[in-house]
């Protein structure tokens, strides 16, 4: 019963601090002043913000293969998202957007 | 709550749409239509289609992007500037919604079970699939087994569309080098620049082809077959193509081993049903492939959807590489 409890308890705490962490890397993905600074709130919220939740669900499946499933999942997150991040802001470098720059230059583009 | 859910998700849906015809980036509409994609995989699996989920996330999401994108590398970025009088398309969008909104009052109400739809043929099906077949999923029963005119007719729609787009492809306008977009693009190179990507992506890509295989060969027990696993595979080579340049993936599998795919899976399914009609019994009956009906339909339904994965992969992979060697002229 109090296992039970527990476990409820430490996969709610992960379920909202996964979904503070996408709401936050939404938030920043809109008001953030420049293409790099907004990339990094999203992959923020891509990268840790979803592997929390999963960790969360996978407390709530317990041991069963759906965890298995969800720990595949977790790992596959794990590789692409921050290797999706780091290809977009190379691509974003090759293709001349500078990060010092304070204003942004790319919001006419993504209108 | 779940219909809560479906809700919320159609207004998204709703919302990309509107997105997409607003916009007049092209590049925002590719990637926006990707997201229309994934939302309508989320609405098919919340409306427990999740073999339709499935293809569409792969094919949807997935592959059209890329072909989209490959589309997009070849013109411009911005949509042109039309200022036609817009009143009689208007009107006529007007009408036509009227009339379908008019329509859906003779719908029978979302999930009746007295529904038309759930009285029809549905029942016999789910009644008499353990009975025939004997498969856990009744969708891949239906579909390659019950109506394998349909799948059949499906799969040569794929390879019909292969061809035409190799056609279109292969004819090249002229035989002048446009030699800017070579000077600017480094053909073959794929992302030579890009560490981070390329290793990760080495180390994906025989996963992904696992996974490929196994929603390939799991469809009769759960959401897969052979459309989805085409576009899967078809996806691990493609970013192969990306990682390593095109001309190492043309390497690997030759543009004559795409075109044998493609053929060869069309006419793998066409042939189990021709088997079938020399074995004494109808076009596409899988019964008498094995002594026992149901292993025959086993092995039936077993090879028709490594046909329709094949083909599905030789034809993606056709046009993905009709796309980009057309960007090399």
């Amino acid at each position: 019963m109090t296992m039970t409890l527990l476990v409820d308890i430490a996969s709610w705490i992960l379920l909202s601090l996964g979904g503070v962490l996408i709401f936050t890397g939404g938030l920043g993905a809109l008001r953030m002043p420049n293409l790099y600074t907004r990339m990094h709130a999203a992959s923020l919220a891509d990268t840790m913000g979803a592997m929390l939740v999963i960790a969360g669900i996978m407390l709530q499946a317990g041991a069963s293969l759906a965890t298995l499933k969800l720990a595949a999942i977790l790992l596959f997150l794990l590789l692409t998202g921050p290797a999706a991040s780091n290809a977009l802001a190379s691509a974003a470098l090759l293709a001349g957007v500078r990060p010092d720059q304070a204003t942004d230059s790319t919001a006419e583009d993504s209108k | 709550m779940t219909t809560l859910f479906g809700v919320f998700m159609l207004t998204l849906l709703v919302i990309t749409a509107l997105a997409i015809v607003r916009t007049s980036h092209l590049f925002a509409a590719v990637i926006l239509t990707s997201i229309f994609s994934l939302l309508m995989a989320a609405n098919f699996f919340l409306l427990d289609a999740a073999d339709v989920a499935l293809t569409e996330a792969a094919i949807g999401a997935g592959i059209s992007t890329v072909l989209f994108l490959g589309a997009l590398a070849l013109t411009a970025e911005h949509e042109r500037v039309t200022t036609v009088k817009r009143l009689l398309p208007l009107s006529v969008v007007t009408v036509t919604t009227l009339i379908m909104i008019y329509a859906t009052f003779d719908k029978p109400r979302f999930g009746d079970p007295e529904a038309p739809v759930h009285q029809h043929v549905a029942p016999w099906y789910l009644e008499k699939t353990p009975e025939y077949i004997d498969i856990p999923n009744v969708v891949t029963a239906v579909l390659g087994s019950f109506r394998g005119y349909d799948t059949f007719g499906e799969v040569f729609v794929v390879f019909t569309a292969g061809i035409g787009v190799m056609f279109l492809f292969s004819a090249r306008p002229g035989n002048r080098k446009n030699s800017q977009r070579q000077a600017t693009a480094e053909p073959g190179q794929g992302l030579r620049h890009y560490l981070v990507p390329r290793v990760v992506g080495r180390l994906l890509i025989p996963f992904i082809l696992l996974f490929g295989l196994y929603v390939q060969f799991h469809g009769e027990y759960g959401p897969g077959g052979g459309f989805q696993a085409g576009a899967i595979v078809a996806a691990a080579i493609i970013l192969y193509a990306l990682l390593e340049g095109e001309t190492q993936a043309l390497r690997a599998l030759p543009l004559s081993a795409l075109t044998v795919l493609m053929a060869g899976g069309a006419l793998l399914f066409g042939g189990v049903g021709i088997a079938g009609m020399l074995l004494g019994s109808n076009f596409l009956d899988y019964s008498v492939l094995a002594a026992d009906p149901i292993a025959g339909q086993h092995l039936g339904l077993l090879l028709i959807e490594a046909g329709v994965g094949i083909t599905v992969t030789g034809v993606l992979l056709s046009v993905f590489h009709a796309f980009a060697a057309r960007g090399r002229v």
